[in-house]
């Protein structure tokens, strides 16, 4: 399976990964190399055979809806890269075209 | 002080006041000190508040009131959230990221009264069989330098197998304790998934991913397994099954059981030194009581590389999309474009694999190809799985080596991201079935480490626990020390 240099473009836009001109090819190469291998999957019938999201019987875990304390401020922006008072500073978000 | 001690020897030599907690954990200090210089698998130690929670532990035990782990010290792998203590993913992205909460195995190990030295070097997010892709540096195989420890918990069984900790915590992917513990010499066991929580494990593949305990005997890891299994109400993933006393399950011998070999395991490719370790540690357990089916065949076995490197990307590409530079982590600031400071954020913190993986993941699951991959990835999903349910009908474990290789050169697959994937082929089928699975050390090449797999039907801990220890009694690989 050999992907496009715009292929690539595209799968990194929708990562939000920026990616140099000269790891585009790089990148095309190696994971064309790998989807390669799923070819292989092609072989196999899956006629009537579910999907399998996770492999325990388990569904819906709930929790009653009680209110508990929520996490300290100051805990929640200890990682902050940027802050403003009690506020995640962030760049404009509505002024940019995507 | 000899620093190659199981957690069953140390609690003796702490119980009856041979040695304090305090002057231990000192000894391993010192030890970590000794030979990081070599090994490298440390990203922190906590120096101070380690002997602090050994001080702590020291009074525990002063008041009769010590439980199997208390006072001995662990090493936990990177990617477990330790409140106030870096927590790095040996990633760039998370360089400098404290987390304000410890993961629910970090919570049940401090309540036993455990002494956290450190935190353990990997493969960066756990993407990796040679812990060569962490951003940080390279850990070294204790058995050879210039080798690797294999990934992505190399730093946790590399630390093990050189006397830095008397255990450490490790996670499991795709193999990711399995392999380092094969390539170290060490016991590593994958639980069943959802046997034990994954809160404050940092996500790779939410249905894949199990922590387990890395230790230098089986004795050892039925001791972490009876405090660090159960269910837990943070992790909806997590299973209300109740934990047994796993010590309990380990006899030494192996009457009654029926074992099968899948042929399908002795790839092609596989080192000839590792097939005739295997085939003479199955004859073992034989030895030991158990009947050896060598004939059983699981198809779908060839098929499970691609089912995992469809599945493991397409749910960290989902997994990793929170890192963004807005709430914590490395955040690109030289612009104020808002996506320019994303996907630059993601540029520069993420290193290649994890680029790689999260863009295979993102391809899988876009619009056009998400049936193709994604969806026929979870079909074939089942059929393992069933493969599997099938096989266990008929047999308490499946017996295969761990890994088709001895320990690789630093350096010899990086090149070639596909022939590194190819060193988990034996143990990514067990994460996709979400079953059990040991390694034990079954042998050396020219001195370099061969682990021996036994795969177990889920909530069997008991079963594979009571063979690896079966046959970790009979062969005695556990004496054998690394000098580098």
């Amino acid at each position: 399976m050999k992907l496009s240099r715009e292929e690539v473009l595209h799968i990194s836009r929708l990562a939000r990964i920026s990616i140099t001109d000269t790891d585009i090819e790089k990148m095309t190469e190696q994971l064309s190399n790998i989807l390669d291998n799923f070819e292989i999957l092609r072989e196999v019938d899956t006629t009537g055979v579910p999907p399998t999201a996770q492999s325990i019987a388990l569904q819906n875990i709930m929790r009653d809806d009680v209110i508990t304390p929520s996490m300290p401020v100051q805990n929640v922006l200890a990682n902050a890269p940027r802050q403003e008072e009690d506020f995640f500073k962030v760049n404009a978000v509505l002024e940019d075209q995507p | 002080m000899d620093t190659f001690l199981t957690i069953h020897e140390v609690n003796k030599l702490l119980r009856t006041r041979q040695v304090s907690s305090v002057d231990l954990t000192k000894a391993y200090l010192k030890r970590i000190s000794e030979v990081e210089p070599d090994i490298h698998a440390l990203v922190s130690n906590t120096g101070e508040y380690a002997l602090e929670q050994a001080q702590k532990a020291d009074e525990v035990l002063a008041e009769g009131n010590a439980g199997p782990l208390t006072g001995i010290p662990a090493l936990i792998k990177d990617n477990m959230c330790t409140q106030g203590i870096r927590t790095t993913c040996s990633s760039k992205m998370l360089e400098n990221f404290v987390p304000t909460y410890n993961a629910t195995v970090v919570e049940k190990l401090h309540a036993a009264g455990a002494v956290v030295i450190g935190k353990a070097n990997m493969d960066e997010f756990a993407m990796g069989s040679s812990t060569e892709n962490s951003a940080l540096f390279i850990t070294h195989n204790p058995w050879d330098l210039e080798r690797v420890p294999g990934g992505s918990s190399g730093g946790s069984a590399a630390a093990v197998a050189a006397g830095e900790t008397v255990y450490a915590l490790g996670s499991d992917t795709g193999g990711s304790i399995r392999q380092p513990a094969s390539f170290c010499s060490v016991v590593g066991l994958k639980p069943t998934y959802g046997r034990v929580s994954r809160y404050g494990l940092v996500a790779f593949a939410s249905s894949l991913d199990q922590i387990g305990p890395l230790t230098r005997d089986v004795m050892d890891c039925a001791l972490i397994m009876n405090t660090i299994a159960g269910h837990d109400l943070k992790d909806s993933t997590s299973v209300p099954q109740p934990v047994p006393d796993y010590t309990k399950s380990l006899i030494p011998e192996l009457k009654g059981l029926h074992l099968g070999v899948p042929k399908e395991y002795f790839v092609e490719g596989m080192q000839t030194e590792v097939s005739s370790a295997t085939q003479k540690a199955i004859g073992k357990l034989e030895e030991l009581g158990a009947k050896i089916d060598w004939d059983v065949s699981l198809p779908h076995t060839r098929h499970a590389l691609a089912v995992y490197y469809i599945i493991a990307p397409s749910e960290a590409s989902a997994n990793l999309a929170r890192y963004d530079g807005v709430k914590y982590g490395f955040s690109y600031k030289e612009t104020d474009n808002m996506w320019e400071a994303m996907e630059k954020t993601r540029q520069f913190g993420f290193g290649p694999e994890v680029k790689r993986r999260i863009m295979l993941g993102t391809y899988a699951l876009s619009a056009g190809y998400y049936d193709a991959y994604y969806l026929k990835a979870q079909k074939v999903r089942t059929i393992i799985r069933r493969e599997f349910d099938q096989a266990f009908e008929k047999y308490d474990a499946l017996i295969t080596p761990t890994s088709p290789t001895v320990p690789f050169k630093i350096g010899e697959k990086t090149d070639n991201p596909l022939q590194m994937y190819l060193s988990d082929v034996c143990t990514l089928p067990i994460n996709i079935a979400g079953l059990p699975a040991i390694s034990i050390p079954s042998g050396f090449a020219n001195g370099l480490p061969i682990g021996l797999q036994i795969i177990g039907k889920p909530f069997s801990e008991e079963t594979i626990l009571r063979i690896a220890y079966a046959y970790e009694q009979a062969t005695g690989w556990w004496k054998k020390k690394p000098v580098f």
